[in-house]
This record gives C-alpha cells, structure tokens and sequence, in this order.
C-alpha cells in the first residue's frame, strides 16, 4: 500500500506492507533510529513518538494508519533551525535523568506531551502520566525532577 | 578544592543520547545484511526427534536454516563455563541444541532471510517433532530422588556443592546459643530486563577470513576471546568485537550467549553480514535470571543480642545450562559475605548448584551478595523480634568496629575499611528515623498497618584480586587495562577496557584524568568497546569499573605526567625533581620560577618533534594493567517506610533514606543515580518481580504485562546520604556504587513490611510483597488469631 507521512517536517512516499509497524517505517525505511523498540506488548513506551500532536507508542500502531499524518520524533523534537536543544532534552541532560539512553527518547516524547498545557504539574501527576515508559535504570527520581524543570519553560507548546 | 574529582558534572555522552542518535547494536545497517530469527523450544523438556524446514526454505526470501547439526558440523565448540569450583559437573550447552530441548527458549534451529519480517514468517514454517518429558523447575526438588534428569552429566541435576566453613563447629555453637533463629526463605527468580533487548550482527570477509561481530555486551574482549578459544574458533587477531552503545545490562549482558555463536556461523556461511535483534518475548525466555535460591538458615544469638554462630543451606537454582559466572554466584559472591557487617565469629555456608528445565541463571545486579543481605538482614530482623530489641540497636551491637580494620572475616574474605557506626548515625538522621518510629507508632494507634524497616548491607566489589579470584574457581583473572594516549596537540584519548552501558564513564573517566593532568574534560575522549580499539579488557559489572578500569587509567594519566615532567626538565634545563606540575594550569615549571614554565601543549608536541632527552623513546602513550590487591567494601544503612492497604494487600511506600559508604566519589550525580536506578530495582525484588514457572516449566511471567517491573509511580523520592571512607585497595580511594542500591533495597522494604504485620502476628512472607502475598498472610493472621 501507498502511503505518505509527513515525518519532523519532510514529507515521504512509501509503498509498505499492510502489516508493517509504524515503528519499523520509522526505523528501517526512514532511517529514523532515535525511537527504540523495547518490548513487543505495547507496555515500555521506548518507541514514543507525536502523531498528529498526540504521544503514540508507534509499535502499537500501523505504518498505513499513519497515512496522512504529521509525525514528531525525537530527532525533530527540537527546533533544529536554532540548532537547541527542547526544554525537556536540555532537563533530562541537566538533572541526569537518563543512564544507559534506551528509554529516553520514548521517555522524552511521552513527558513532553504530559506537560503540555500544564507548567505547574505535581509530582504526582508526573508519576502517574508516566506509567506507560519504563526505564530500567534511573530508578525514575531524576526523570520526574528533569519533568519538573521543564514543564514551566515549556508554556506554549512544542 | 578538587576541580574535577567529586563534583557532578554533567554527562558528556549525553547529548546523543537525548537527540535519538545513540549507537545501539540494532540501529546497525550493513549492506546486502541479512536478517535471522531463531526457532525455539515451546516445550521446557522434550527430546527432538525430527526438524522438516522444507516448507521454510522454499519461502521467497528465505536465504537459509541451519539447525544444531550445522553448527556442530562445522566444529563449533560448546558454550564455556567460566567459573570452575572443584569436583563440577559441567553439562555442554550448544549453541543450537541437538538432541534435547532443556527449557522453553532453547533454541533449536536459525532461519536468515532477506528481511526481518519474512525470517519470522519462515519460523512457523519450520516443523519441529518433539517428544515432550518430564520438567522440573524448583531448585531444590530438582535434587529429590525420581525427579527428571535435565543433562546425563549432572546426576541428581547437581551440578556443584561449595561448602566454606566447619559446619560441626557451627552447630555446637548453635547448641550453646540463648536463641537459634531458623528461617526457610526463598530468593524468588528475577529477571533483569535491560531496555535495550540483546542484538547481534556478524560481517564476515571472506577474501580476508576476518570477522566484525557487533553485540551487546558489558565486555567484548571477553566475549571475544570465548569465541576465539572455545566457540567459533575464529583466531583473535581475525576477529573484532564492538560493543557500541548498550542499552542496559544489570549483569544479563555479561555473558556469551548462542546468538553469538549463530550469527556469526550465518554470516560466514551466507557470506553476508546477518542481524538479529532479540524480541522482549525473547529475552524473557533466554536472558540470563538472576537469584533463585531456597535457602535453609539458622542464626545463633545470646540473651544480650550477641550474634553467636550462623548455619547456611543453599540450593541455586542453575538453569537448563551453565552460564558463564554461574557457579560463582551462590558461591564465591554469596558465602563470602554471610559475615556482613558483624563480627559472627562462626559461620558456615554451603550451596548445591542444581539444573533444572528453566532459563540459565547467572548474575544479575549484585550477584550473590543481593542474596546473602536479603537472608542475613532477614534473619536478623527476626532475631531482634524475638528479644525485643530495636533492629538498629542489635545490629550495632555486633558492629566490626572503625579501629578493627583489616579485618579478617571468618568466611575468606578481608575487609578493608568502613565505620558502620557514623553510617547508622548519619542513616537515622537523614531519614529522621526516630520520627518516621513516632508516625508509625501514631498511624498504628488509628489502626493503619506502617512499618519502618532498616538493613545495613555490605559488598565485596571492585573485583578483584585476580589470584583470588582464581584460586575461587574463576577461570579469568580481574584485572583491568586503562591507557593515555596524548596526541601532538595536546587532545588525550583513553583507551579503558571497561565498557558503559549507562555508567557514564565517558565522564566519570575523563574527570580522573582532567583532574591528574589538568586538561579539560572537552580535550579528552574516553574510548572502549571495540576490541580493535583498546589493547585488552574484563569488561563492566561488580562494581568494577572505577575501582580497577578508572585506577587503570588514573596510573596511566601519572606515568605521562612524569614523562612530561622528564621532558619539561630536559627543556628547562633542570633536575627533573625541580619541575612542579601545576594541575591548576596545566603547565610545567621550574620550582621557584612559575616564568620558566612549558605548557601542556608545548610538551605534547616535543613528543612529535623528540625535543626531548636523545635515550627518551618519543611518544606520550602509557599502559596500565592494575590488578588491585583486594575487593572494596562499599557498605550501607538504608530505612524504609511503608504503608499497607488493609483490604487490598498493597503495599506503598511511603519514604526511602539511604546513606552509602562509597569511598571516594568521582561524580556525587551518577553515583545518586546508580543508588536510585540501584534502589529501584531492589524495591522491585521487595515488592512486584517474580520470574515463574508452572510445573511444566512454562514461564507465566514472559512479558511486561505478566511481570512487574518497577514503574514510576511505584517509588518515592529518595533520600540520599553518604560518608566518604577512602578504599585503601586502590588509588582512587573509591569503593563502588553500582549495586548497593539493588542490594539494601530489598531486605529494607521487606522488613518494613513484615514490621507493619509484626502486631499481626506475621514471622516472615516470602517476597515478593504482592497484594496477594500480603492480603494472604493478613487472613491467615486473622484466622489463626480467632
Ligand atoms: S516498544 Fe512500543 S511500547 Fe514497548
Ligand atoms: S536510562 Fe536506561 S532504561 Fe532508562
């Protein structure tokens, strides 16, 4: 099947198997590595990404259901025209709230949308919103004070 | 004050890391690669009797499948057993299995096919005939008269029997005793669940006979020189081995794995580069578990609290097969530590490594020593139950003492330092014990069940002393290779044979040598994982890697400076003894002229241009191999708070206090999040993880959905304390941090929980604390008081 996604801004024609993971369009036909796959249940949330401005865990979701749609990684997070880094990339360098990386990106992706529209979010929300990611390493405590120190730059959006 | 050491600096891997750009195994994509998917066992015990892959080969897309048969036919040797103790018996495990499947997983044949999608689609084409047997799983009834036998080699599926210590004397002492304190206590199968699934792919040049293996290791050159001397057989100056970036490995990505064997035997047959990539379903059942013990115990204690004697009985549950450092796990990492912090003055400790029709076990975070804290800091729980003492108190009244250091362990080992007695005063502060005591007393008093739980840990890492650990049975010295290389311009590379998979040494390493040579940290970059690239190594795990790879490299980061300083003398025309190294600036000066000085740079490039002294070898590269002169002792006193749901069996929890002795710290940032990534997973032995199998040994917790990894809103915030008592067993005084986390988490939570169930009644529940568990033992309290 034919479908056309439009992925951190570019836009791409691709002929996929029906059954292909949206996940692996990403990984394999785009060469879009940055989302991971940690787990074949849809219950890591390694291989977060934004469609259509919502977090979707794109193993879990079909590459021709996103026909049409406009997709964010984690390597078009950031606004690369100013070369920075998102608020919550820099949050999670500065509060050391990643280790070995393999969560952080889907991690990333799920916390940006979590804060959304919601700058003074309490710990437990965090915690709570952040059930469907899970990281092996950090143990969480510096991912939800990286969440913390991002969620108040991030008034506007992404 | 230090510039570098001890101050937490930001992590220099991380910006590709946060940008997606990390360098994982199955990001890798080679030309005309090729994909394998692996055929494996649906049954835990079975003969195979027939394998029919016709239907699979005549697929479009189908380049191959090989089965066992193949493997062994090309002379590819069985997977080696790395940890010796005397009188083993060593079952073979191969790559594919031939004759017998020994565990759900065990992998039977290897398909290769143009694409991922197709070699799993090839799978289920692929028939196997299998006659299924009998399974046992349980460690210890594997050893029971009648019980299927898992391999011919290992009869009554005892592998090994490792006793230290004179048993007879133990149990006279136990007879003399006020108390004995008897506990049957389960370590329950883990496992580990790194993010990042195992990932292989093997590139073999056939014009060249060379071979390039990228996987996910926590050590190449050991993965190498397995493949070298025993597997493949491929010579090691033909075969490279790169671990780029590793997602995670808690000990499961020490190991040589089949996959490594399989993907490396397709490509060289296909003569193409082939990748398989681990599906999380796959490495539920083939990942290294870790634990697995049923343990039998007794602690002798006197009226006055007074630890007298303790007598331990182990089984280990070993798996269908040896993994690499399995047999050293309940052994020399498990006995060893039965001491703990106190001065038990006899103790005896024994464990029979048994096989069963279960995934192998080896080690995972803390290995062995998890196992013996969890038993001790039991028992010892119980112990101050039973005469009423607080938990705190009686444990300070077995105390080694500051001043009684080295102190010679009645279980082999020799402890280097530690003040146990600032580190549970510094604990009690930091948690506010006294008070977290008052608002359980308070919360009891509404009828609420909390409890307060407290452990005080001990491990002996930085492994280690590689006579020691030979003569223990390991078949590998643990030293460890750290090189400093500075180029012309004054750039430094490190060539450390440490690996990180999450450690950060690319700055933890990189501030050893800021600080020795006084460059910064954006002039020097830290290379390891590539056997091409670093000269030799052991690899990351048991706390090693600061201790042993980082004094490596601190050894190196001298030597250059003292040949720098020979050079600046011969330039300056002085005494090399006259010229000062100011770290401050990173130049060379004549003692009392700071003017007559040379810089960093300026002496780089004399190593090009050999102005340097006519009998000096040009160059600025040195080598270490340090092989300290014993373990380090990180040690620990952790408190817990806890909460139950009286309907429901749940436990929160509530408040977590740390304090660790780490020695010296490099980095006080990573080494807080090694203790709470550390702390999280011993919470989740507490309270939610359980690798089980039914009788048939059919894994029922072979997924996420099934097996409760430790989750967000599982954990508080952890409070951190530490005291710094230098490590005197290795130059940079550190002790190591990786572990203890994992270690003190899981008696302090449950001997929180069995505190809050203590006016119930409730001795002891198996762990894990699941609502279940305690909603169960609740009922039965309640019934047998009625
Ligand atoms: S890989 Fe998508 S949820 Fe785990
Ligand atoms: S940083 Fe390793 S899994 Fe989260």
């Amino acid at each position: 099947m034919e479908i056309t996604v439009t992925v951190n801004g570019k836009t791409h024609t691709r002929d996929v198997e029906p059954r292909k993971l949206l996940v692996d369009l990403l990984r394999e036909d785009l060469n879009l590595t940055g989302t991971n796959i940690g787990c074949d249940t849809s219950q890591c949330g390694a291989c977060t990404i934004h469609m259509d401005g919502m977090a979707v865990k794109s193993c879990t979701c079909l590459a021709v259901q996103a026909d049409g749609a406009s997709l964010t990684t984690i390597e078009g997070l950031a606004d690369t025209s100013e070369n920075d880094l998102h608020p919550m990339q820099q949050a999670f360098w500065d509060q050391h709230g990643l280790q070995c990386g393999y969560c952080t990106p889907g991690m990333i992706m799920s916390a940006t949308k979590l804060v959304e529209g919601n700058p003074n979010i309490s710990e437990e929300e965090i915690r709570h919103g952040l059930e469907g990611n899970i990281c092996r390493c950090t143990g969480y405590q510096n991912i939800v004070k990286a969440v913390q120190q991002a969620a108040p730059e991030m008034v506007g959006g992404d | 004050m230090s510039k570098f050491m001890g101050q937490p600096i930001k992590r220099v891997e991380d910006p590709r890391f946060i940008q997606g750009q990390g360098k994982y195994v199955a990001n890798i994509k080679l030309p005309d690669m090729a994909f394998a998917a692996v055929k494996r066992s649906p049954y835990a015990h079975a003969t195979i009797d027939n394998i029919d892959a016709s239907e699979a080969l005549a697929m479009d897309g189908v380049l191959a499948v090989y089965t066992g048969q193949d493997i062994q036919g090309a002379g590819i040797g069985p997977i080696p057993c790395g940890f010796t103790p005397p009188d083993i018996k060593l079952p073979p495990w191969h790559a594919l299995s031939v004759d017998k499947a020994r565990h759900v997983g065990d992998a039977v044949a290897v398909v290769v096919a143009e694409s991922a999608y197709i070699a799993y689609d090839a799978l289920d084409a692929i028939e196997v005939d299998y006659t299924p047997l009998d399974a046992v799983v349980d460690a210890k009834k594997a050893t029971e008269p009648g019980a299927p036998q898992v391999h011919e080699e290992t009869p009554n599926n005892t592998s090994f029997h490792w006793p230290l210590g004179d048993s007879d004397a133990v149990k006279a002492a136990l007879d003399a005793s006020d108390h004995v304190v008897e506990l049957d206590l389960i370590n329950q199968r883990l496992i580990p669940n790194a993010m990042e699934p195992r990932a292989c792919v093997a590139d073999w040049s056939d014009a060249m006979d060379e071979m390039v293996v990228w996987t996910t290791s926590q050590n190449p050159h050991v993965i190498r020189l397995l493949m070298s001397a025993f597997t493949l057989q491929i010579p090691e100056n033909k075969l490279r081995v790169i671990s780029p970036d590793v997602g995670g490995g808690f000990g499961s990505k020490i190991f040589h794995y089949p996959e490594e064997i399989i993907v490396p035997f397709c490509s060289m047959q296909l003569k193409r580069p082939v990748k398989w990539v681990s599906s999380r379903s796959e490495a539920f059942l083939t990942d290294a578990h870790g634990r697995d013990h049923v343990t039998t115990a007794k602690l002798g204690v006197n009226n006055d609290g007074e630890f007298t004697a303790f007598h331990v009985q182990t089984w280990a549950n070993m798996g269908a097969y040896l993994s690499a450092f399995a047999p050293m796990i309940p052994t020399a990492l498990y006995i060893t530590l039965f001491a703990g912090l106190y001065k038990t003055p006899l103790i005896f400790g024994e464990s029979f490594g048994t096989m069963t029709n279960t995934t192998q076990v080896d080690a995972y975070r803390g290995a062995g020593r998890p196992e013996a804290s969890y038993l001790l800091e039991r028992i010892i729980d119980i112990a101050a139950r039973d005469l009423n003492m607080d938990p705190i108190e009686i444990r300070r009244k077995n105390f080694i003492r500051k001043d009684e250091y080295p102190y010679q362990t009645p279980v082999a080992l020799v402890y280097d330092s530690g003040d146990y007695d600032q580190l549970f005063d510094k604990a009690m502060e930091v948690a506010g014990y006294n008070d977290m005591l008052a608002a359980r007393d308070a919360a009891r008093a509404e009828g609420r069940l909390v409890g307060v739980g407290v452990s005080g840990c001990i491990e002996a890492s930085g492994a280690g002393p590689s006579k020691v650990v030979t003569s223990l049975g390991a078949a590998v010295g643990l030293w460890e290779h750290g090189s400093v290389r500075v180029h012309p311009t004054g750039k430094i590379s490190v060539m450390t044979g440490a690996h990180t998979h999450g450690q950060g040494h690319e700055t933890t390493f990189a501030q050893i040598v800021a600080e020795e040579l006084g460059v910064p940290i954006a002039d020097i970059e830290i290379i390891h994982g590539d056997t091409a690239k670093t000269p030799f190594g052991l690899g990351t795990y048991a706390s090693r890697s600061a201790a042993v790879g980082g004094s490596a490299i601190l050894k190196s980061a001298i030597k250059v400076k003292e040949k720098m300083k020979a050079i600046a003398a011969y330039q300056l025309e002085a005494a090399v003894e006259d010229i000062v190294y100011d770290a401050e600036t990173a130049s060379m000066h004549v003692k009392g002229s700071p003017d007559n000085s040379k810089s960093f740079f300026e002496i780089s490039f004399s190593a090009l241009t050999h102005n340097m002294p006519d009998d000096m070898e040009p160059g600025l590269e040195e080598h270490t191999f340090f092989d300290p002169p014993n373990f380090t002792f990180p040690n620990s006193a952790h408190i817990a708070m806890i909460e139950i749901d009286k309907d429901t069996g749940e436990v929160s929890l509530l408040k977590y206090a740390a304090v660790d002795d780490v020695g010296n710290v490099i980095n006080p940032m990573i080494v807080e999040g090694q203790l709470q990534g550390g702390i999280a997973q011993g919470v989740g032995q507490a309270l939610l993880e359980h690798g089980q199998y039914d009788d048939d040994g059919q894994l029922l917790t072979g997924s996420f959905l099934d097996y409760a990894m430790p989750r967000a809103d599982n954990l508080p915030m952890s409070n951190l304390g530490r005291i710094e008592i230098p490590s005197p067993s290795n130059p940079l005084g550190v002790k190591g941090a990786g572990e203890m986390g994992t270690i003190a988490g899981t008696p302090t939570v449950a001997n929180a929980v069995m505190d809050a169930l203590q006016p119930m009644g409730v001795r002891h529940v198996e762990i894990p604390h699941t609502p279940l568990a305690i909603h169960t033992a609740i009922q039965n309290a309640a019934a047998a008081a009625d």
